[in-house]
Protein backbone atom coordinates (compact mmCIF):
# COMPACT_ATOMS: atom_id res chain seq x y z
CA UNK A 1 0.00 0.00 0.00
CA UNK A 2 1.26 3.27 -1.11
CA UNK A 3 1.92 5.79 1.59
CA UNK A 4 -0.79 9.13 1.91
CA UNK A 5 0.71 12.40 1.43
CA UNK A 6 -1.66 15.14 1.69
CA UNK A 7 -1.19 18.32 0.04
CA UNK A 8 -2.50 21.03 0.71
CA UNK A 9 -3.17 23.77 -2.07
CA UNK A 10 -3.09 22.78 -5.99
CA UNK A 11 -1.03 25.75 -7.17
CA UNK A 12 2.36 25.07 -8.95
CA UNK A 13 4.12 24.19 -6.08
CA UNK A 14 1.59 21.67 -4.93
CA UNK A 15 1.47 19.85 -8.42
CA UNK A 16 5.21 19.55 -8.50
CA UNK A 17 5.66 18.15 -5.41
CA UNK A 18 2.55 15.67 -6.26
CA UNK A 19 4.34 15.06 -9.69
CA UNK A 20 7.78 13.95 -7.74
CA UNK A 21 6.07 12.20 -5.07
CA UNK A 22 4.52 9.89 -7.24
CA UNK A 23 8.05 9.56 -9.04
CA UNK A 24 9.47 8.26 -5.63
CA UNK A 25 6.22 5.79 -5.35
CA UNK A 26 4.03 7.70 -2.78
CA UNK A 27 0.48 8.39 -3.27
CA UNK A 28 -0.23 12.21 -2.90
CA UNK A 29 -3.66 13.80 -2.43
CA UNK A 30 -4.05 17.39 -3.81
CA UNK A 31 -6.57 19.40 -1.32
CA UNK A 32 -7.88 22.34 -3.87
CA UNK A 33 -10.04 25.33 -2.89
CA UNK A 34 -11.01 26.62 -5.91
CA UNK A 35 -12.17 25.04 -9.26
CA UNK A 36 -8.96 25.03 -11.27
CA UNK A 37 -5.21 23.91 -10.82
CA UNK A 38 -2.41 26.00 -11.33
CA UNK A 39 -3.36 28.67 -8.22
CA UNK A 40 -2.42 32.55 -9.64
CA UNK A 41 0.29 30.94 -12.50
CA UNK A 42 -3.03 29.63 -14.19
CA UNK A 43 -4.35 33.67 -14.84
CA UNK A 44 -1.54 34.80 -15.56
CA UNK A 45 -0.38 35.51 -19.53
CA UNK A 46 3.35 35.07 -19.68
CA UNK A 47 6.12 34.44 -17.15
CA UNK A 48 9.58 36.50 -16.98
CA UNK A 49 12.49 36.62 -18.52
CA UNK A 50 11.43 34.37 -21.69
CA UNK A 51 7.60 35.05 -21.78
CA UNK A 52 6.79 31.68 -21.85
CA UNK A 53 2.88 31.51 -21.60
CA UNK A 54 1.90 30.71 -18.68
CA UNK A 55 -0.18 28.09 -19.78
CA UNK A 56 2.14 26.23 -21.04
CA UNK A 57 4.00 25.83 -17.43
CA UNK A 58 0.56 24.84 -16.08
CA UNK A 59 -0.16 22.03 -18.05
CA UNK A 60 2.79 20.63 -17.67
CA UNK A 61 2.50 20.45 -14.19
CA UNK A 62 -0.99 18.93 -14.56
CA UNK A 63 0.33 16.36 -16.75
CA UNK A 64 2.99 15.42 -14.98
CA UNK A 65 0.70 15.02 -11.30
CA UNK A 66 -1.95 13.55 -13.58
CA UNK A 67 -1.76 10.64 -11.47
CA UNK A 68 -2.41 11.89 -8.15
CA UNK A 69 -5.61 11.86 -6.66
CA UNK A 70 -6.97 15.67 -6.53
CA UNK A 71 -10.23 17.16 -4.94
CA UNK A 72 -11.18 20.54 -5.97
CA UNK A 73 -13.34 22.99 -4.58
CA UNK A 74 -12.68 21.41 -0.71
CA UNK A 75 -10.96 22.67 1.97
CA UNK A 76 -10.19 21.00 5.25
CA UNK A 77 -12.90 21.17 8.00
CA UNK A 78 -10.71 19.77 10.94
CA UNK A 79 -7.40 17.96 11.97
CA UNK A 80 -7.29 15.03 14.76
CA UNK A 81 -4.11 14.48 16.20
CA UNK A 82 -3.66 10.85 16.36
CA UNK A 83 -0.62 8.45 17.73
CA UNK A 84 1.97 9.01 15.06
CA UNK A 85 -0.50 10.43 11.91
CA UNK A 86 -3.39 13.37 11.35
CA UNK A 87 -7.12 12.44 10.46
CA UNK A 88 -7.90 15.34 7.99
CA UNK A 89 -11.48 15.73 7.46
CA UNK A 90 -11.92 17.36 4.18
CA UNK A 91 -15.11 19.82 3.16
CA UNK A 92 -16.52 16.92 0.96
CA UNK A 93 -16.88 14.27 3.67
CA UNK A 94 -13.60 12.65 3.01
CA UNK A 95 -11.46 11.83 5.53
CA UNK A 96 -7.53 11.32 4.61
CA UNK A 97 -4.81 9.47 7.26
CA UNK A 98 -1.91 10.18 6.70
CA UNK A 99 1.42 11.16 8.40
CA UNK A 100 2.94 13.94 6.18
CA UNK A 101 0.93 17.11 5.29
CA UNK A 102 2.47 19.40 2.99
CA UNK A 103 1.13 23.05 2.97
CA UNK A 104 1.86 24.40 -0.27
CA UNK A 105 -0.87 27.21 -0.13
CA UNK A 106 0.63 29.89 -1.91
CA UNK A 107 -0.60 33.77 -1.17
CA UNK A 108 -2.99 36.11 -1.98
CA UNK A 109 -2.73 39.30 -3.90
CA UNK A 110 -2.88 42.46 -1.67
CA UNK A 111 -6.24 44.26 -2.01
CA UNK A 112 -5.14 47.44 -3.38
CA UNK A 113 -8.26 49.02 -2.75
CA UNK A 114 -6.93 49.61 1.06
CA UNK A 115 -4.68 52.36 -0.64
CA UNK A 116 -7.39 54.46 -0.99
CA UNK A 117 -4.94 57.60 -2.16
CA UNK A 118 -4.53 55.28 -5.56
CA UNK A 119 -8.00 55.69 -6.39
CA UNK A 120 -8.55 51.49 -6.77
CA UNK A 121 -12.21 51.00 -7.28
CA UNK A 122 -12.94 54.90 -7.33
CA UNK A 123 -11.33 55.92 -10.64
CA UNK A 124 -12.28 53.95 -14.36
CA UNK A 125 -8.71 54.00 -15.02
CA UNK A 126 -7.28 52.53 -12.15
CA UNK A 127 -6.10 48.49 -12.62
CA UNK A 128 -3.91 46.32 -10.53
CA UNK A 129 -1.36 43.98 -12.33
CA UNK A 130 -3.64 41.01 -12.07
CA UNK A 131 -6.13 42.74 -14.12
CA UNK A 132 -3.38 43.53 -16.62
CA UNK A 133 -2.75 39.82 -16.96
CA UNK A 134 -6.42 38.78 -16.85
CA UNK A 135 -6.97 41.05 -19.99
CA UNK A 136 -3.63 40.43 -21.92
CA UNK A 137 -5.41 36.39 -21.91
CA UNK A 138 -8.97 37.96 -22.54
CA UNK A 139 -8.48 41.33 -24.26
CA UNK A 140 -11.98 41.94 -22.31
CA UNK A 141 -11.39 45.34 -19.65
CA UNK A 142 -13.36 47.96 -20.30
CA UNK A 143 -10.87 50.32 -18.37
CA UNK A 144 -8.42 49.84 -21.17
CA UNK A 145 -9.36 51.95 -24.34
CA UNK A 146 -9.47 50.20 -27.90
CA UNK A 147 -6.83 52.80 -29.63
CA UNK A 148 -4.72 52.19 -26.42
CA UNK A 149 -3.77 54.63 -23.63
CA UNK A 150 -1.75 57.81 -24.64
CA UNK A 151 0.01 57.76 -21.30
CA UNK A 152 0.09 55.62 -18.61
CA UNK A 153 2.09 54.09 -15.32
CA UNK A 154 3.15 51.54 -13.62
CA UNK A 155 2.78 52.03 -9.80
CA UNK A 156 5.45 49.94 -7.71
CA UNK A 157 5.40 48.59 -4.32
CA UNK A 158 1.77 49.01 -3.58
CA UNK A 159 0.92 46.92 -0.51
CA UNK A 160 4.87 46.03 0.20
CA UNK A 161 7.30 47.76 2.40
CA UNK A 162 4.20 49.38 3.57
CA UNK A 163 3.91 49.25 7.16
CA UNK A 164 1.11 51.07 7.38
CA UNK A 165 -0.57 48.22 5.33
CA UNK A 166 1.12 46.36 7.55
CA UNK A 167 2.76 44.42 5.05
CA UNK A 168 6.66 45.34 5.38
CA UNK A 169 8.42 42.96 3.65
CA UNK A 170 9.03 43.30 -0.05
CA UNK A 171 7.07 41.12 -2.77
CA UNK A 172 10.25 40.14 -4.34
CA UNK A 173 7.86 39.61 -8.17
CA UNK A 174 6.65 43.07 -8.94
CA UNK A 175 9.34 45.30 -9.97
CA UNK A 176 10.10 42.82 -12.93
CA UNK A 177 6.33 41.65 -13.34
CA UNK A 178 6.27 45.83 -13.97
CA UNK A 179 8.91 46.10 -16.43
CA UNK A 180 7.65 43.03 -18.12
CA UNK A 181 4.01 44.26 -18.43
CA UNK A 182 5.47 47.47 -19.45
CA UNK A 183 7.30 46.38 -22.39
CA UNK A 184 4.15 43.97 -22.94
CA UNK A 185 1.91 47.44 -23.60
CA UNK A 186 4.30 49.24 -25.41
CA UNK A 187 4.80 46.50 -28.17
CA UNK A 188 0.71 46.35 -28.28
CA UNK A 189 0.89 50.44 -28.09
CA UNK A 190 4.11 51.45 -29.45
CA UNK A 191 2.74 55.56 -29.37
CA UNK A 192 2.01 55.07 -25.70
CA UNK A 193 4.10 57.13 -23.05
CA UNK A 194 4.56 54.34 -20.03
CA UNK A 195 6.46 55.29 -16.88
CA UNK A 196 7.09 53.30 -13.88
CA UNK A 197 7.07 54.90 -10.76
CA UNK A 198 9.27 52.96 -8.16
CA UNK A 199 11.67 53.46 -5.22
CA UNK A 200 13.92 50.65 -5.43
CA UNK A 201 14.28 48.42 -8.35
CA UNK A 202 15.29 45.06 -7.38
CA UNK A 203 16.83 43.27 -10.29
CA UNK A 204 18.01 40.22 -8.52
CA UNK A 205 17.06 37.11 -10.87
CA UNK A 206 18.30 35.54 -13.99
CA UNK A 207 18.34 38.27 -16.72
CA UNK A 208 16.17 40.90 -14.83
CA UNK A 209 18.52 43.00 -15.78
CA UNK A 210 18.40 42.77 -19.18
CA UNK A 211 14.67 43.31 -19.37
CA UNK A 212 15.59 46.61 -17.08
CA UNK A 213 17.73 47.39 -19.41
CA UNK A 214 16.11 46.68 -22.72
CA UNK A 215 13.02 48.43 -21.22
CA UNK A 216 14.76 51.59 -21.45
CA UNK A 217 16.55 51.41 -24.27
CA UNK A 218 14.54 49.63 -26.52
CA UNK A 219 11.32 50.47 -25.67
CA UNK A 220 12.05 53.98 -24.08
CA UNK A 221 9.95 53.47 -20.66
CA UNK A 222 10.55 56.00 -18.15
CA UNK A 223 11.64 55.32 -14.72
CA UNK A 224 10.76 58.05 -12.18
CA UNK A 225 12.50 57.42 -8.95
CA UNK A 226 9.56 58.08 -6.47
CA UNK A 227 6.60 56.73 -4.19
CA UNK A 228 3.44 57.77 -6.04
CA UNK A 229 1.36 59.82 -3.31
CA UNK A 230 -1.54 60.85 -4.45
CA UNK A 231 -4.08 59.94 -7.29
CA UNK A 232 -7.18 62.07 -8.42
CA UNK A 233 -9.47 62.78 -11.34
CA UNK A 234 -9.39 65.65 -13.68
CA UNK A 235 -12.53 67.37 -15.07
CA UNK A 236 -11.61 65.53 -18.34
CA UNK A 237 -11.99 62.32 -16.18
CA UNK A 238 -8.25 61.59 -16.37
CA UNK A 239 -5.94 60.59 -13.91
CA UNK A 240 -3.39 62.81 -12.50
CA UNK A 241 -1.05 61.06 -10.65
CA UNK A 242 1.53 62.98 -8.16
CA UNK A 243 4.70 61.97 -6.99
CA UNK A 244 7.77 63.45 -5.87
CA UNK A 245 10.72 62.97 -8.79
CA UNK A 246 13.64 62.21 -5.70
CA UNK A 247 16.29 62.40 -8.65
CA UNK A 248 15.87 66.26 -9.26
CA UNK A 249 14.12 66.89 -5.83
CA UNK A 250 11.09 68.28 -7.61
CA UNK A 251 7.04 67.19 -7.16
CA UNK A 252 6.32 65.53 -10.53
CA UNK A 253 2.46 65.52 -12.21
CA UNK A 254 1.47 63.15 -14.53
CA UNK A 255 -1.99 63.13 -16.60
CA UNK A 256 -2.90 59.48 -17.54
CA UNK A 257 -5.34 57.53 -18.88
CA UNK A 258 -4.53 54.15 -17.35
CA UNK A 259 -2.38 53.23 -14.21
CA UNK A 260 -1.43 50.27 -12.89
CA UNK A 261 -1.09 49.23 -9.62
CA UNK A 262 1.43 46.39 -8.63
CA UNK A 263 -0.36 44.96 -5.74
CA UNK A 264 2.08 42.83 -4.01
CA UNK A 265 2.38 39.44 -2.16
CA UNK A 266 0.30 38.93 1.16
CA UNK A 267 0.35 36.02 3.16
CA UNK A 268 -3.27 33.81 2.49
CA UNK A 269 -5.72 34.71 5.08
CA UNK A 270 -7.04 30.94 4.51
CA UNK A 271 -3.29 29.68 5.19
CA UNK A 272 -3.27 31.06 8.49
CA UNK A 273 -6.77 29.37 9.53
CA UNK A 274 -5.09 25.54 7.86
CA UNK A 275 -2.10 26.44 9.76
CA UNK A 276 -4.12 27.17 12.98
CA UNK A 277 -5.75 23.80 12.99
CA UNK A 278 -2.32 21.76 13.50
CA UNK A 279 -1.20 24.71 15.87
CA UNK A 280 1.39 26.02 13.13
CA UNK A 281 3.48 29.67 13.96
CA UNK A 282 4.13 32.37 11.80
CA UNK A 283 7.03 33.98 11.44
CA UNK A 284 7.37 37.54 12.28
CA UNK A 285 6.70 39.00 8.53
CA UNK A 286 3.01 37.05 8.43
CA UNK A 287 4.13 33.89 6.56
CA UNK A 288 4.35 30.72 7.83
CA UNK A 289 7.43 29.96 10.05
CA UNK A 290 9.87 27.20 9.15
CA UNK A 291 12.56 25.62 11.25
CA UNK A 292 15.43 27.42 10.22
CA UNK A 293 14.98 29.97 7.24
CA UNK A 294 18.48 28.86 5.83
CA UNK A 295 18.90 25.19 6.24
CA UNK A 296 15.05 23.99 6.60
CA UNK A 297 13.08 26.18 4.54
CA UNK A 298 10.65 23.42 3.53
CA UNK A 299 10.27 21.89 7.14
CA UNK A 300 8.15 23.10 9.58
CA UNK A 301 8.70 22.63 13.35
CA UNK A 302 6.14 20.57 13.29
CA UNK A 303 6.96 16.48 12.94
CA UNK A 304 5.86 15.72 9.83
CA UNK A 305 4.41 18.83 8.51
CA UNK A 306 6.46 20.40 5.58
CA UNK A 307 5.83 23.69 3.23
CA UNK A 308 6.37 24.69 -0.63
CA UNK A 309 6.37 27.81 -2.09
CA UNK A 310 4.73 31.06 -1.33
CA UNK A 311 3.18 29.86 2.10
CA UNK A 312 6.82 31.00 3.94
CA UNK A 313 7.35 33.91 1.78
CA UNK A 314 7.30 36.03 -1.76
CA UNK A 315 9.05 33.86 -4.55
CA UNK A 316 9.72 33.56 -8.02
CA UNK A 317 8.04 30.78 -10.17
CA UNK A 318 11.32 28.75 -10.56
CA UNK A 319 12.30 29.22 -7.03
CA UNK A 320 8.40 27.56 -5.74
CA UNK A 321 9.31 24.75 -8.40
CA UNK A 322 12.93 24.47 -7.18
CA UNK A 323 11.53 24.50 -3.87
CA UNK A 324 8.29 22.41 -4.29
CA UNK A 325 11.00 19.16 -5.38
CA UNK A 326 13.37 19.97 -2.54
CA UNK A 327 9.96 19.66 0.11
CA UNK A 328 9.53 16.02 -2.03
CA UNK A 329 12.73 15.01 -1.23
CA UNK A 330 12.90 16.07 2.24
CA UNK A 331 9.18 14.26 2.96
CA UNK A 332 10.96 11.48 1.04
CA UNK A 333 14.03 11.64 3.41
CA UNK A 334 11.63 12.04 6.55
CA UNK A 335 9.85 8.35 5.45
CA UNK A 336 13.00 6.60 5.03
CA UNK A 337 14.59 7.53 8.58
CA UNK A 338 10.72 6.76 9.98
CA UNK A 339 10.80 3.04 9.08
CA UNK B 1 45.41 87.66 2.43
CA UNK B 2 46.41 88.42 -0.68
CA UNK B 3 43.43 90.31 -3.52
CA UNK B 4 43.81 88.50 -6.56
CA UNK B 5 40.51 89.93 -7.72
CA UNK B 6 39.11 86.38 -7.86
CA UNK B 7 38.26 84.08 -5.35
CA UNK B 8 37.95 80.21 -5.14
CA UNK B 9 34.10 79.00 -4.13
CA UNK B 10 33.55 77.35 -1.09
CA UNK B 11 33.50 73.68 -2.09
CA UNK B 12 30.25 72.05 -2.42
CA UNK B 13 31.23 68.67 -1.71
CA UNK B 14 29.71 66.72 1.57
CA UNK B 15 32.48 66.20 4.05
CA UNK B 16 31.72 63.57 6.62
CA UNK B 17 34.83 64.07 8.26
CA UNK B 18 33.62 67.41 9.22
CA UNK B 19 30.49 66.93 9.74
CA UNK B 20 29.00 67.33 13.02
CA UNK B 21 26.27 65.14 13.64
CA UNK B 22 26.18 65.05 17.78
CA UNK B 23 22.41 66.65 17.37
CA UNK B 24 21.68 64.61 14.90
CA UNK B 25 22.62 61.61 17.44
CA UNK B 26 20.75 63.30 19.88
CA UNK B 27 17.56 63.44 17.83
CA UNK B 28 17.81 59.82 17.02
CA UNK B 29 17.45 59.11 20.57
CA UNK B 30 14.51 61.32 20.90
CA UNK B 31 12.89 60.05 17.46
CA UNK B 32 14.33 56.63 16.34
CA UNK B 33 11.89 56.50 13.58
CA UNK B 34 13.75 58.61 11.58
CA UNK B 35 16.20 55.54 10.53
CA UNK B 36 13.32 54.42 8.61
CA UNK B 37 12.95 56.85 5.95
CA UNK B 38 14.16 55.20 2.88
CA UNK B 39 13.83 58.16 0.99
CA UNK B 40 10.84 57.29 -1.53
CA UNK B 41 9.41 61.27 -1.80
CA UNK B 42 5.53 60.66 -0.73
CA UNK B 43 5.99 63.29 1.85
CA UNK B 44 7.56 65.36 -0.56
CA UNK B 45 5.04 64.60 -3.33
CA UNK B 46 1.84 65.37 -0.76
CA UNK B 47 3.43 68.61 0.98
CA UNK B 48 1.71 71.48 -0.12
CA UNK B 49 3.99 73.88 0.56
CA UNK B 50 6.84 71.87 -1.33
CA UNK B 51 6.02 73.48 -5.02
CA UNK B 52 6.20 77.01 -3.28
CA UNK B 53 8.60 76.67 -1.20
CA UNK B 54 10.65 73.10 -1.39
CA UNK B 55 10.16 71.90 1.80
CA UNK B 56 11.11 68.61 1.99
CA UNK B 57 10.84 66.34 4.77
CA UNK B 58 13.24 63.33 2.62
CA UNK B 59 15.25 66.35 2.15
CA UNK B 60 15.31 67.59 5.33
CA UNK B 61 16.46 64.07 7.32
CA UNK B 62 18.87 63.58 4.23
CA UNK B 63 20.32 67.36 5.08
CA UNK B 64 20.59 66.29 9.26
CA UNK B 65 21.83 62.98 8.33
CA UNK B 66 25.12 65.01 6.30
CA UNK B 67 25.17 67.26 8.83
CA UNK B 68 24.14 70.50 7.20
CA UNK B 69 22.23 71.96 9.81
CA UNK B 70 21.87 75.36 8.23
CA UNK B 71 20.40 74.39 5.13
CA UNK B 72 17.85 72.02 7.14
CA UNK B 73 17.14 74.88 9.93
CA UNK B 74 15.88 76.88 6.81
CA UNK B 75 13.51 74.64 5.32
CA UNK B 76 11.61 74.14 8.60
CA UNK B 77 10.24 77.96 8.32
CA UNK B 78 8.72 76.61 5.21
CA UNK B 79 6.94 73.77 7.22
CA UNK B 80 2.86 74.48 7.77
CA UNK B 81 2.33 71.36 9.97
CA UNK B 82 -0.32 70.45 8.40
CA UNK B 83 0.00 66.30 8.46
CA UNK B 84 -0.10 65.21 5.22
CA UNK B 85 3.11 63.82 5.14
CA UNK B 86 2.42 61.48 7.74
CA UNK B 87 -0.68 60.16 6.09
CA UNK B 88 1.28 59.14 3.24
CA UNK B 89 4.48 57.77 4.73
CA UNK B 90 5.02 53.93 3.75
CA UNK B 91 7.21 53.22 6.64
CA UNK B 92 4.53 55.12 9.25
CA UNK B 93 7.02 57.94 10.47
CA UNK B 94 5.26 60.03 12.35
CA UNK B 95 6.89 63.02 10.30
CA UNK B 96 4.90 66.30 11.73
CA UNK B 97 5.97 64.79 14.74
CA UNK B 98 9.69 64.57 13.90
CA UNK B 99 9.76 67.99 12.47
CA UNK B 100 8.65 69.52 16.38
CA UNK B 101 10.99 67.60 18.04
CA UNK B 102 13.62 68.81 15.17
CA UNK B 103 12.56 72.48 15.89
CA UNK B 104 13.11 71.92 19.81
CA UNK B 105 16.48 70.13 19.15
CA UNK B 106 17.80 72.63 16.35
CA UNK B 107 16.49 76.18 16.78
CA UNK B 108 18.01 76.79 19.81
CA UNK B 109 20.91 77.91 18.54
Amino acid sequence: MKENILIIGGGIAGLEAAAQLLKLGYNPIIVEKSDHLGGHVAEWNRLFPDMTPAEDVVSRLIAGAGEANIFLNTGISFVNRLKDSYNIMLSNGISVITRILLFATGFTLFDAAKKEEYGYGVYNQVMTNMDLERWFNTGNDERIPEEGPKTMGFVHCVGSRDEKARNPQCSKVCCITAVKQAIEMKQKFPDAMIYCFYMDLRMFGKKYEDFYISAQRDYGIRFIRGRVSEVSENIEGRLVVKAEDTLSGKPVKVTMDLLVLMAGIVCNPDTCRTAGLVSLPVDSDGFLKSRDNIADITESPKEGIFYAGTCTGPKTVPETLAEARSAALAIHNYIQGLK
Amino acid sequence: MMDFGFKISPSSAINLDNADLSLYDELCKAEPDICKCMACGSCSAACPANRFSGMSVRKLIIDLQRGKKKEAVKMLSDCMLCGKCTMVCPRGINTRHLILSICKLYKED
